[in-house]
């Protein structure tokens, strides 16, 4: 599955990009699969997610939690817990 | 009348209170989030989100609207580099009587915390850079909201 990724905060910093586009193998699911499959691809990854609990993510525009399903899907962000205010 | 603004640009203070105030009511409660000067801060950039960040402080705005009766509701924050002792946050909620501004006042700075797409990275003068972590505390706060409607 072809998927969008944008990346916030210190996740953009430590995977050198503000987003990329992926082509995910079919296991990868959800949210929870999707961090997992990010930090054993490469160095980057495994410093950005090595901390899943650290990662809060949105899919298409809507916060969502780790359960989330992927499945139609087009972009998903990837970003820490948020500090505005 | 609600004014929800995400702007790069200083917040004009003077000119907010007037444009809310246009309306003339009873009571009106503000917060004013300014960048702090210690720890030798000597900028603090927040980054957002080119969609979601504007989006999640309607969505409060709203939310706030819809709970209490107020007569105007202004919420702007700023994004970008600020110096210290610049405005980051401004909330003014207006309503007939003090409690109704007061409580949406609390609200809206404590949801916006948790709830819309914003970071803080604090440059120090020592050239060092870090990312603002969350506190438990401000997730404790803007948790009582959804306990005690």
């Amino acid at each position: 599955m072809r998927l969008e990724l944008a990346y916030f905060a210190w996740v953009r910093e430590r995977m050198g990009a503000a987003g990329e586009a992926v082509d995910l193998p079919p296991a990868v699911a959800d949210i929870a699969a999707l961090l997992d499959w990010l930090a054993a691809r490469d160095e980057r990854g495994a410093q950005a997610f090595a901390e899943p609990h650290r990662i809060r993510a949105a899919i298409d525009g809507a916060m969502t939690g780790p359960d989330a399903k992927l499945a139609g899907a087009r972009e998903v962000a990837l970003f820490p817990p948020v500090t505005g205010g | 009348m609600i004014r929800v603004v995400l702007q790069t640009a200083p917040i004009d203070l003077g000119a907010e209170i007037d444009l809310h105030d246009a309306g003339g009511h009873g009571a009106s409660a503000s917060f004013i989030g300014r960048v702090r000067g210690d720890d030798d801060l000597v900028e603090l950039f927040l980054e957002h989100h080119p969609a979601m960040t504007e989006a999640g402080l309607g969505e409060l705005a709203h939310a706030a609207a819809d709970r209490w009766k107020l007569g105007a509701l202004t919420l702007i924050h700023r994004v970008g580099a600020m110096q210290p002792g610049e405005t980051i946050v401004l909330v003014l909620a207006s309503s007939r009587h003090r409690a109704e501004a007061l409580a949406a006042c609390e609200f809206l700075i404590d949801r916006l915390k948790t709830d819309v797409m914003l970071w803080k990275r604090e440059t120090f003068a020592d050239g060092r850079v870090a990312w603002v972590e969350e506190r438990a505390g401000d997730r404790d706060r803007a948790g009582r909201w959804a306990q005690h409607p």
